[in-house]
């Protein structure tokens, strides 16, 4: 199974990058399969039959979601910039918030998310904290600023990575 | 016509991620505005891509893109192993 | 489709330029990788969708370099902001910092 994925990725990767011909196609499987052999020793993922209802979610609940902060946020940004006066809209400060999601390419996720939504920064990862930079404080505790800045990302990532 | 409105947008952007990176007071706001001004070039290589109907360049564009990463975080450790002379 | 293309084309040179203003406008090193990221990252987006509805058989390369700075962009912008934060001088603005209980103080450094 470890094989298999392994091989479709480097394959897909291969034809996107460059092009459907015959001889790309053959060369493209050849080098796939040799490179395959050689790394999949040392890849650890596990793939399981929840993998296609996982991709669905994440294609379906998880890009709308994240296009539309992506959206918002730079809407704010836009505002900001714009403003004549920009020291009334800043608020600075570095945060921190805990999170419930296991794995590292799950935090990777998380954090990615959290910096392109609005207003937000995260600086760095420390187990299970995310040390986050905001324009604009808003909350006073770690459970206020944990409810505006990553709920709803977490909610839809729990279900995608469980 | 509407390539004209186009560049000179992404022109005037790209002159004040310069003007930011000449006159930044501490190296770590250089390296951001040269962040900045690296994926505005991305996007300027996929527009010559689109202007000389040319799908070569949009190769150039994937390795200049993994270049770029590659220089913000090689410029992102060296300023971390300096501290406190900026 | 010729006008959808230059539409998300213009969309995205606004957002290049307000990534610039952003970069030249704001106070202090942390607003300013904000602003430069968020702007610049949506910016190359709608500028490659508009190109890719120019030339719709460059989709797959042009998805490939969307996923790649989607990715690359924020890890790249997150590993500037806590090299700033170790070497610098923090900004005087601000009103909350927990980071200081997982880097030390400024006096002692990181180990």
């Amino acid at each position: 199974m470890k094989y298999v994925a392994t091989f479709l990725v480097l394959f897909v990767s291969y034809i996107a990058l460059a092009g459907i011909h015959v001889q790309e196609l053959l060369l493209g499987a050849i080098v796939s399969a040799i490179l395959t052999v050689i790394l999949a020793k040392h890849v650890n993922y596990t793939i399981d039959y929840r993998f296609p209802v996982k991709l669905l979610v994440f294609i379906f609940a998880y890009l709308p979601l994240f296009v539309w902060q992506l959206v918002l946020s730079n809407l704010a940004v836009a505002r900001i910039v714009l403003s004549p006066r920009i020291k009334k809209h800043l608020n600075p400060g570095f945060v921190k918030i805990n999170t419930d999601l296991k794995g590292d390419f799950a935090k990777l996720t998380l954090a990615n998310s959290i910096t392109l939504t609005p207003g937000t920064l995260s600086v760095d990862i420390d187990g299970n904290d995310i040390y986050i930079h905001t324009v604009y404080i808003k909350g006073k505790t770690p459970e206020e600023n944990r409810q505006n800045i990553s709920a709803k990302f977490e909610k839809v990532l729990g279900v995608v990575f469980k | 016509m509407m390539d004209i409105i186009v560049f000179s947008l992404i022109g005037l952007g790209v002159l004040f991620a310069v003007s930011r990176l000449l006159i930044g007071p501490t190296p770590a706001d250089r390296v951001v505005s040269l962040d900045t001004f690296n994926i505005i070039v991305i996007g300027v290589i996929a527009l010559l891509a689109n202007q000389f109907e040319n799908s070569l360049y949009l190769d150039i564009a994937i390795v200049y893109g993994i270049l770029a990463f590659i220089e913000t975080i090689v410029f992102a450790r060296y300023l971390e192993g300096q501290h406190g002379d900026c | 489709m010729e006008i959808a293309s230059y539409i998300f084309m213009t969309i995205g040179g606004l957002f290049y330029l307000l990534g610039g203003l952003g970069i030249l406008r704001m106070p202090d090193t942390f607003n300013r990788i904000q602003a430069g990221t968020k702007a610049t990252t949506l910016g190359a987006f709608t500028l490659l969708i508009g190109i890719g509805f120019n030339n719709p058989e460059w989709f797959p390369k042009l998805l490939l370099i969307i996923v790649f700075i989607a990715f690359a962009n924020p890890i790249g912008s997150s590993a500037l902001a806590k090299a700033s934060y170790k070497s610098c001088d923090l900004p005087d603005n601000l009103v909350q910092d927990d980071l200081i209980d997982l880097f030390g103080g400024k006096e002692d450094g990181p180990s």
